[in-house]
């Protein structure tokens, strides 16, 4: 074989097909890394900022990958690829912000490989898909040599780069609460270059009354801090409201109020003020899309 | 400690077989042990855009894979789109409209707008910049791709 030259540093790959071979390795194997997607641990891998002594390829494990539409909720399996939920007229149908939020997680040539649970393992925290997780409440449905285990939302985030699941577990599937229809959605985010991490982004969810006052409410900011930030105060705050200009102001004042990281590119008080304006238009575009649907 | 695995998989229409060190990633594969050197390696960890090529019908990048996750896949790297005598519609549009300078992006910007223009006969200037906005360019810039993008799509669609 021809000599070459190799970036990761040297581990033992594995690739199981079946739960109880997955465990097993799980079980008896130490400093592995599971590798998904493969569009945040490859880059990893390569610059050697993890160097793990086994890599655990979940890309040939049976049962990982789908979307099913239950009453009044969605489960998706973690391997699904974020080009299938891109494409998905399920996902269009009951979740049209997840391809909305899509639309700024990497290129398309990421996005065929890139995964759901992937992205919600890695927790970069200026990714979209967790954020929606916390959006949402979502729950992780998580395995292991010792069983299996649900984990809410607001557990699942565990700080910068950190989820909630153990040294032996694998995130199989998430489950999202739908929210009732007539909800409307608004996403925004901003980054320096098309598909780069945000620098700051927001989400919303807004369910209304009849009077087209607001019956539910729900707002994320992502990027600004390592993990997604609620705003669950202002969220009960906004309930029998309307989200006229004066709200959304108030919102976008309470989001520049969050803790948020600095660092050598981006300080912490222009990621607040980013918080701020990226509330404002997500708001703005729930607003209106209540108005076209009223 | 090497830990290797036999591979087989098809490029460019011909079937290959290879022994790996499962840590070597795809390009490096296609690189070095193919001898495919058209894919070019710029960062190495996702966001140049240079190594874009052709898995199982969607683009991908092959610095973000392992090259034994390729066994049984279906590969296209640039050069399969065409040679210097019988160039590609699209190579033959880059050429015509300027759309390259160093040429460094070049394999990437084509494997990318390959599979977009597969899947997008009828693409219009902002669904191209957005195919493109994952491949950095930092020479020729981006308008002479556009416009060969346009072209090229024009001329598959007379030619289908």
């Amino acid at each position: 074989m021809q000599r070459e030259s190799v970036k990761p540093a040297p581990f033992i790959y594995h690739d199981p097909q079946s739960r109880a071979d997955l465990h097993d390795l799980l079980a008896r194997l130490e400093n592995t890394k599971l590798l998904a997607g493969g569009q945040s641990l490859m880059p990893m891998l390569n610059m050697r900022i993890v160097a793990p002594d086994h890599v655990i390829d979940l890309n040939k494990m049976p049962g990982m990958d789908g979307i099913a539409i239950g009453g009044d909720h969605i489960t998706i399996g973690a391997m699904t690829r974020q080009a299938n939920l891109h494409d998905s007229p399920d996902i269009k149908e009951h979740l049209p912000i997840m391809i909305a939020a899509l639309d700024h997680v990497g290129h398309f040539q990421t996005r065929s490989r890139g995964t759901i649970g992937g992205s919600c393992c890695h927790l970069d925290p200026a990714a979209e898909l967790p954020a929606l997780c916390s959006l949402y409440d979502a729950e992780f449905d998580v395995s292991g040599p010792n069983g299996a285990r649900k984990v809410a939302a607001q557990d699942w985030f565990q700080g910068y780069l950190q989820s909630a699941l153990a040294e032996d577990e694998v995130l199989e599937s998430i489950r999202v609460p739908l929210w009732p229809a007539g909800a409307t959605y608004g996403f925004s985010e901003y980054a320096r270059r098309r598909g780069d991490f945000a620098i700051a982004g927001a989400a919303a969810l807004f369910a209304w009354r009849f009077d087209a006052t607001i019956d539910r409410a729900a707002i994320v900011i992502f990027g600004v801090a390592p993990d997604p930030v609620r705003l669950r105060e202002l969220e009960r705050d906004l309930i029998g409201r309307r989200l006229d200009g004066e709200a959304i102001h108030t919102s976008a004042v309470a989001a520049k109020r969050i803790e948020a990281m600095s660092d050598p590119y981006v300080s912490g008080d222009y990621r607040r003020r980013l918080a701020g304006i990226m509330v404002e238009r997500a708001l703005t575009a729930a607003a209106q899309r209540a108005e076209m649907a009223a | 400690m090497s830990d290797t695995r036999r591979i087989t998989l098809i490029v460019n229409g011909r079937s290959r077989t290879a022994d790996v060190e499962t840590r070597v990633h795809l390009a490096d594969f296609l690189r070095q042990s193919l001898g495919l050197t058209g894919t070019h390696l710029g960062c190495e960890h996702g966001v140049c855009g240079a190594c874009t090529i052709i898995v199982n019908g969607r683009a991908a990048r092959s610095c973000l894979m392992l090259a034994v996750q390729a066994n049984g896949a279906v590969i296209e790297t640039v050069e399969s789109l065409g040679d210097i005598d019988a160039l590609s519609p699209l190579q033959k549009a880059f050429s015509e409209h300027h759309a390259l300078q160093c040429g460094f992006c070049t394999s990437g910007m084509l494997m990318s707008l390959e599979a977009f223009l597969r899947a997008n006969p009828h693409p219009d200037v902002a669904a191209i910049r957005e195919a493109i906005s994952g491949n950095i360019c930092r020479c020729t810039g981006y308008q002479g791709i556009v416009e060969a993008a346009l072209v090229a799509a024009a001329e598959r669609r007379g030619a289908a």
